[in-house]
């Protein structure tokens, strides 16, 4: 291909590669169209975006080749519809099964940072195998990080299930004790952060409502999770809520890596009474 | 939301006789109001027996669109009924004989239900809620609550008015 392409190429490569890297400063999110349904044959339509406010599109869409919807069965459901937008990636389920889906995209990779011959920091993010290829072996000041991010929602057709609820082990993850489809405004609903399967003790739980363009103050709150990994939750009104949280370590991240960073965040939806 | 409540209480006076044993009766009216709305349609309508632990002792009616094409209403929209969904709706398969039904048009609807008889059952004795939930396609969606207690020992008579999507429900008991 002659020079020119090459390099527009490219420049989108780098844009898509700083995308992410920028968007650690901004919330990753999914928004499915309703969680609670109740017919024999429904679809639900999901929305994926990375951007300051929720829930509004307004900075970059949620990258959705890592997209694994799981059905009530267990099993992986193509999404249908796919596309990726200027500021949100759109894709549709058919809920073809009675019972709960889960919505996740998984992103787990490398980020690097080093300084080049002038001294200008140089980021990189991309998977394992393309590390050797793509940063300077005798980097200067180089830092890698293990990221493995996790951005899950929950669709229910008829009565709720566990089974797509099961956490994978690896990463951190939502293991609830609370349907995440039976949220109601006024009540409490409890929920357990697991890391690499086991309770991801002390962590810091961002809670923030949907609709901020619309009220002065933000009404985020955070909760700690206990011992055990659990965490509790009463909200305060209905709608869609994001919640999130960060584990950061220095050991166990897998080679080249020296830093581990595992992030989850969901949205739910709590209905009023 | 502010709910006009009346509980008139009638007694009746019991003759002197040898008490033959007669299921005792529930009959609930449900007001469904006249609207003069742009686009009317019917209203989704469930209605149940609400424990004192705010659990489901048993759903008496649901009328909803059962003809409808999947996917263009039938049961899709059951779940507007959330409260009624989420407590025993989605446990229940649609359509439910000798419950569900098709939509109601505006007027009151009367349905009288027999202790020990489907789909009321045997109910334990004990402090209830009638609970009516209405929800209108491109409208509102209203929840009623009439409180009663059971085995009524006379003829007794509560209502409780709805605002918007609902009129007046009545329950009238008979021992």
């Amino acid at each position: 291909m002659n020079t020119r392409k090459l390099y527009a190429r490219l420049a989108v490569l780098a844009l898509a590669a700083l995308a992410p890297l920028a968007a650690n400063a901004h919330r990753q999110w999914l928004l499915p169209s309703a969680t609670v349904l109740s017919g024999n044959d429904d679809w639900v339509t999901v929305d994926g975006a990375v951007s300051n406010d929720l829930f509004y599109f307004e900075h970059f869409p949620l990258r959705i080749e890592h997209l694994v919807v799981t059905a009530p069965d267990g099993s992986a459901v193509k999404a249908e519809n796919a596309s990726t937008g200027r500021y949100r990636s759109t894709f549709d389920v058919h809920l073809t099964q009675q019972g709960t889906y889960k919505v996740a995209v998984v992103n787990d990779g490398l980020f690097a940072s080093w300084k080049d011959d002038n001294g200008q920091t140089k980021r990189w993010r991309g998977a394992p195998d393309a590390f050797a290829r793509e940063v300077p072996a005798n980097a200067k000041d180089l830092q890698v990080t293990q990221a493995d991010g996790r951005v899950e929602a929950f669709v229910t057709s008829g009565k709720p299930s566990t089974k797509a609820l099961a956490t994978t082990g690896r990463g951190l993850e939502l293991a609830p004790v609370t349907h995440p489809n039976d949220l109601v405004a006024g009540e409490s609903s409890s929920f357990r952060l697991l890391l690499d399967g086991k309770p991801a003790a002390n962590l810091k739980v961002e809670v923030v409502p949907g609709g901020i363009r619309y009220r002065d103050q933000l009404q985020d709150f955070s909760v700690t999770t206990d011992a055990d990994g659990k965490f509790s939750v009463k909200w305060p009104a209905p709608g869609m809520y994001w919640m999130a949280a960060q584990a950061q370590q220095d050991t166990g991240a897998v080679k080249p890596a020296t830093k581990r960073r595992a992030s989850y965040a969901a949205t739910v939806e709590v209905l009023p009474q | 939301m502010r709910r006009l409540l009346s509980v008139t209480l009638t007694g009746m006076a019991t003759l002197p006789v040898a008490h033959t044993a007669v299921a005792a009766d529930l009959t609930v009216k449900v007001e469904i109001p006249r609207l003069s709305v742009a686009e009317y349609h019917k209203p989704y309508v469930a209605m149940w027996v609400e424990r004192a632990d705010q659990g489901v002792a048993s759903t008496l009616a649901v009328w909803y669109d059962a003809k409808a094409k999947e996917g263009d209403g039938g049961t899709k929209w059951l779940k507007d009924m959330r409260q009624w969904w989420r407590k025993a709706g989605r446990d229940m398969k649609m359509p439910a004989d000798g419950v569900s039904g098709a939509t109601r048009a505006p007027g009151e609807h009367p349905l009288t239900f027999t202790d020990g008889k489907a789909p009321l059952g045997k109910l334990p004795a004990g402090n209830y809620n009638l609970v009516v939930e209405a929800a209108r396609e491109v409208g509102g969606r209203e929840l009623v609550r009439v409180p009663f207690t059971w085995p009524p020992q006379s003829a007794q008579s509560a209502n409780a008015k709805g605002e918007h999507e609902l009129g007046t429900v009545t329950v009238q008991l008979k021992p």
